[in-house]
């Protein structure tokens, strides 16, 4: 069984990995540290000999997300990648795909900001990735991997998202898991769909000529504002659907815990180190770990945090999940916030002492 | 069981590729590993490290500030992470260009001069295995055999017959390598 090999890899080498196993039909980028590695392997692995797969390295970011816009449209399975200010580039475009409802997945491998600022780690992205980041009223669905194994799995969970509600999905990673290697059982491989296929499940996509149906129209404008209040309600009326179906988290010794992490991504991980350490000195403290960023899982962090004695939010930024950790339990314990920025990880030391000067 | 390793020297020595040899040789022994460089624009003759985690059990964050193993593989290198060293742990230095060798009394200090012995042995693209034979010696991360497998998974076919060459390198690691 080669397909269940163990392999030790990059989390930039696994998305593309995935990606081609994932049945994607295009992938357009351009290249920016530290994700490269995502654009190199896929030239290396020429899937365009074997599956298909077009892989394109665009002449912008811009490019890039409009590419995506145009194949997206078209009902088929596209991808882009590119770091903080790539991403930054990218956002009207990701605009126009909410409000025309093309699915296309974007990957984030963030890095320390604002502007074009350092090549290492950083977590600065959350609230342009969480709160739409480009014009109007609309989200995207983010997935935040912790591992090599998630950069893997999403690839093929985002797409699905994308496509099931029509919309944008983003995986938002950083440099930590980008160029780490860890061990990563690479998913099977998955066909590419059929132009048939494609025609049967994407009935609202731009096919080509046909003479049985009216031309599908995809578009993000509606000049009638009455119209676009009505557009405007059915995209809000979805998003509550995503809100209510697709959370996702995961949770480390909360059970008997007095005190809360919260932390996503490369953050969590460090954040469970100083779950170790701060056990180790008998402080009972656990780990809640957003999987997607949006939807937040609110009710249930709440719910976690009922009986305990105080939240501390670990992030690689200024602090910008804390205010949806603050919105969620809403002042029903006190939450605290430790964050590093610039492309400096946090140390688990300095967390777990940030929790005693903070919370106890 | 679980070590937690930095290897720092100077960029272009190997640093990397030495730490994925010894995360590939905890894959083929069936351990959790993870492989973490810190990367930056530097390339030959800056800075360079990486942290090797290889464990029984999960890991949790793949990066660290104290560290079970450090070998250092020059003076800057060695500066910044004596401190690093947790009590009772290993540092492990080649000896080449140091001026201030290591103070720590609370922690097993060993050199080897991986360095002059990569010269002897007229190759100097076989000082990583040096280095790894030593750290072997005095911390058995991985087996022998787990390093040997990881160099046939590793390197393309057309390079096996590299593989004796950099083995008795290893041997000869284990041989070079003194506590100080």
């Amino acid at each position: 069984m080669a397909e269940r090999e163990v392999r030790l890899m990059k989390g930039n080498e696994a998305i593309a990995h995935a990606a081609v196993r994932a049945g994607i039909d295009g992938y357009f980028g351009y290249p920016i540290t530290p994700q490269s590695e995502v654009i190199e392997t896929l030239a290396q692995l020429r899937p365009w000999e074997t599956t298909g797969m077009v892989v394109l390295q665009a002449e912008s970011e811009v490019a890039s997300i409009n590419m995506l816009y145009g194949g997206g449209g078209s009902g088929k399975r596209v991808m882009t990648s590119s770091s903080s200010p790539g991403v930054a580039l990218m956002q009207e475009g990701i605009s126009y795909m909410a409000g025309a409802e093309i699915p296309g997945l974007i990957v984030n491998v963030q890095r320390g900001g604002p502007g074009l600022g350092t090549i290492q780690p950083s977590q600065g992205d959350y609230f342009q990735s969480t709160r739409g980041g480009g014009n109007g009223d609309y989200n995207v669905i983010v997935l935040a991997p912790n591992s090599v194994q998630e950069m893997a799995d999403f690839v093929d969970l985002g797409m699905n998202l994308a496509f099931k509600y029509r919309n944008p999905a983003m995986i938002l990673s950083d440099g930590v898991i980008g160029q780490m290697m860890e061990k990563v059982v690479l998913p099977p491989m998955k066909p590419r769909r059929t132009e048939e296929e494609i025609i049967k499940e994407c009935p609202w996509a731009s096919t080509g000529h046909t003479k049985n149906r009216e031309p599908n129209v995809i578009t993000s404008l509606e000049l009638r504002p009455e119209l676009m209040e009505v557009k405007n309600k059915a995209l809000q009326a979805k998003y509550e659907e995503i809100r209510n179906n697709e959370v996702r988290f995961e949770t480390l010794h909360t059970d008997d815990a007095e005190y809360m992490f919260v932390a996503f991504g490369s953050a969590a991980r460090v954040a469970e180190k100083a779950v170790e350490l701060a056990r180790e000195e008998g402080l009972r403290v656990g780990l809640f770990r957003p999987i997607t960023l949006w939807p937040f899982p609110e009710k249930q962090l709440a719910s976690l945090s009922k009986d305990k004695k105080g939240l501390l939010v670990v992030e690689m930024n200024a602090g910008q999940m804390v205010q949806d950790v603050r919105l969620a339990v809403d002042g029903s314990l006190p939450v605290a916030h430790f964050g590093r920025q610039g492309g400096i990880v946090p140390e688990p030391e300095e967390i777990v002492k940030a929790l005693k000067e903070k919370l106890q | 069981m679980k070590h937690e390793i930095i290897i720092a020297g100077f960029g272009g020595q190997g640093v990397l590729s030495m730490g994925k040899i010894l995360a590939y040789s905890g894959l083929m022994e069936d351990k959790e590993v993870t492989w973490m460089p810190a990367y930056g624009p530097e390339q030959r003759g800056g800075t360079a490290n990486v942290t090797v985690i290889v464990s029984d059990s999960r890991i949790s964050s793949p990066v660290l500030s104290k560290y079970d193993v450090a070998i250092v593989l020059n003076q800057p290198s060695l500066d910044k992470f004596q401190p690093r060293v947790k009590p009772g742990g290993i540092l492990i230095y080649d000896g080449n260009g140091i001026a201030s060798p290591p103070t720590r009394t609370d922690i097993k200090v060993y050199r080897m001069d991986a360095m002059d012995k990569a010269a002897e042995m007229r190759n100097a693209k076989v000082f990583n295995m040096i280095v790894l034979g030593g750290l072997l010696k005095v911390c058995p991360v991985v087996s022998t055999e787990g390093l040997n497998m990881a160099l046939f998974k590793t390197l393309p076919e057309r390079y096996h017959n590299l593989i004796p060459l950099n083995m008795e390198a290893v041997e000869q690691g284990k041989q070079i390598i003194v506590e100080q």
